[in-house]
């Protein structure tokens, strides 16, 4: 009776696609030794509403090194091992806002077919303007009276830009997934991986310096309520 | 003979003035990143155009909606100016050209507000940069020929092998300026600009390599001064950006210098080749300050008017050279027989 069980569940799991093996996660940081390059101060003096949205200089956020000597904004995202898995998309939203002027997450990701939130907390005028290549560029306005606004990615792409061309310092990274496992390393250089199903994967640290902080991969294998722990080491020594 | 009618010339003088400063402030929406600053064309944020608020025009949009307005001016002066000469000016061929002025002007905001919808892609961005040359040079034209020098006659035409010289001198300056403006649109709209960020060396060489290890280590600097990365391919095109330059210079010296030597040519054509090399030590300074300011906007945009500047000035001496020696430069009907001729002699 219990291996009849066992079989249907099989079966099952193998219809639908689920995942029925056990879960863990991966664990990890991004290591950055040594003094990143300077980060210039922003000037929004082009828009009175910008610079009055501040009191304190804004930096670029291109490479930010934590004080722990990690890397802050790296995409980490499993890249190989989910074949012929399926997920469940989200239903609530990734939110994307532009705030003083700046956009908030500064490197985000989301699944093909989940809603992304795109708001303007501003009290000026936008424009969104995606330089996605696998997904339809677009561009359009985001007048001050249009607080919110809705866009879905139909497929999976690597990192792109989204940037505002009427505030030519906005851009962020985005990056469409179809599976629910990537996050971006915070202040700490930490990332976690939850409820990533039992197995074997190559995990993918990216940071939008492209070719000079090249994407790493490693390999990583996952056990049932375990935490697989990696880290990766940006820390660009050859010239 | 044509009467002269001086109104008329000093309005095409102002279309190709107002022409200038909009290609300049064209320039500046590219130097900015501004040319998606409003996502919408004709209309400006679902606005009429006109009617688009000053104190809303912040950010790149001061730039994208000043350039609209100024481009839409110009096309009206442009429209004006072509029905002028069809209405004063008895030269079919002069008409003809009002005509095409005015064909390359819709043409122009059709492909600007083309590079808006399709995103600016480069072939695009470069043939509307490529056709703003094109275009201030053709008002330019009819500014000369509508000229009291142009319709005057009575001198002995100069058509010694000096003057034949100076000619083809003046014919090569423009062709070479053209084809570096092209060159530089080629730059700008691959973001080729800062490929190399040092002068007059690039990557540290005066011949530069393009091996990935070159690569790599021209992008090491980049990164170091926080600027993006750069491909070999852009290297390459600002590598030819600065070669051109060699060229420009070379048929610019021999313009001014065949000129000098043929003393029957007349002193405004030395003071006018002298103006000339002016403009081109200025092109070549702005041209080295551009990269070592990393692309400051206004110096950039400053590189890019006063390239047109210079060609306009050079197709001035050119059409004047044309005039002393007596060859018009379009003559009634026979396009084929003047180009043809023009390369011969």
């Amino acid at each position: 009776m219990k291996i009849t069980v066992r079989y249907i569940t099989l079966i099952a799991a193998l219809i639908t696609g689920t995942q029925l093996w056990g879960q863990g996660s991966i664990t990890g940081s991004v290591i950055f030794e040594g003094k990143g390059p300077r980060m210039r101060t922003i000037k929004m003096g082009a828009d009175p509403v910008c610079s009055a949205a501040h009191t304190e200089p804004v930096k670029s956020e291109s490479v930010v090194v934590n004080g722990n000597g990690t890397l802050k904004n790296v995409l980490v995202s499993i890249s190989a091992g989910l074949d012929g898995m399926k997920f469940e998309i989200p239903e609530e939203p990734v939110i994307l806002d532009q705030n003083g002027c700046t956009y908030t997450p500064h490197v985000w990701g989301v699944m093909a077919g989940q809603t992304v939130e795109i708001r303007n907390s501003d009290a000026t005028l936008h424009n969104i303007h995606s330089q996605s290549k696998q997904n339809r560029a677009f561009n359009f306005a985001m007048p001050k009276v249009v607080k919110k606004k809705n866009h879905t990615f139909d497929k999976s792409e690597d990192p792109f830009i989204i940037k505002c061309d009427v505030h030519p310092w906005m851009r962020t990274w985005a990056a469409v997934f179809d599976h629910p496992f990537y996050t971006v390393t915070d202040d700490t250089g930490k990332f976690t991986l939850e409820n990533v199903p039992a197995g074997t994967y190559t995990v993918k640290a990216w940071h939008e310096s492209g070719k000079k902080l090249p994407a790493q991969t490693l390999e990583v294998t996952v056990s049932d309520g375990q935490a697989a722990s990696l880290d990766f080491d940006f820390t660009r020594t050859a010239k | 003979m044509l009467n002269y009618n001086r109104p008329l010339h000093l309005f095409a003088r102002w279309t190709a003035g107002a022409t200038l400063v909009l290609i300049f402030i064209g320039g500046l929406v590219t130097s900015t990143q501004s040319g998606l600053s409003v996502p919408d064309w004709p209309n400006t944020y679902g606005r009429f155009m006109f009617a688009f608020p000053f104190a809303e025009m912040v950010g790149g949009i001061l730039f994208e909606h000043t350039h609209r307005l100024i481009a839409s001016m110009v096309g009206l002066l442009t429209v004006v100016l072509a029905v002028w000469l069809w209405r004063s000016d008895t030269r079919a061929w002069v008409v003809r050209l009002g005509l095409i002025a005015v064909i390359a002007v819709i043409l122009q905001g059709v492909l600007g507000g083309l590079t808006v919808l399709f995103l600016l892609p480069t072939p695009i961005s470069v043939t509307h940069a490529a056709l703003a040359q094109t275009f201030f040079l053709i008002v330019l034209s009819i500014a000369y020929i509508t000229s009291r020098e142009y319709l005057s006659s009575g001198a002995t035409p100069v058509q010694t092998d000096r003057a034949r010289l100076a000619r083809r001198w003046a014919l090569a300056a423009v062709g070479f300026i053209y084809l570096q403006l092209l060159l530089g649109a080629v730059m700008r709209h691959t973001g080729a600009g800062l490929a190399f960020t040092d002068f007059p060396l690039m990557g540290g060489a005066l011949w530069p390599s393009f091996s990935p290890e070159s690569v790599n280590r021209v992008n090491w600097e980049h990164w170091q001064a926080g600027l993006g990365e750069a491909t070999s391919g852009q290297m390459i095109i600002h590598f030819l950006h600065r070669i051109m330059a060699l060229g420009v210079t070379a048929a610019i010296i021999g313009m001014v210098v065949s000129i000098r030597r043929e003393r029957t040519i007349g002193a405004d054509l030395n003071w006018m080749g002298l103006v000339a090399v002016t403009l081109l030590a200025v092109q070549i300074a702005l041209g080295a300050v551009t990269v070592l300011s990393l692309k400051q906007p206004v110096i950039t945009t400053a590189h890019v008017a006063n390239g047109a500047a210079l060609l306009g000035w050079c197709t001035l001496i050119f059409m004047r050279v044309q005039h002393v020696t007596q060859l018009k430069l379009f003559p009634a009907g026979n396009w084929r027989r003047a180009l043809k001729e023009a390369a011969t002699t």
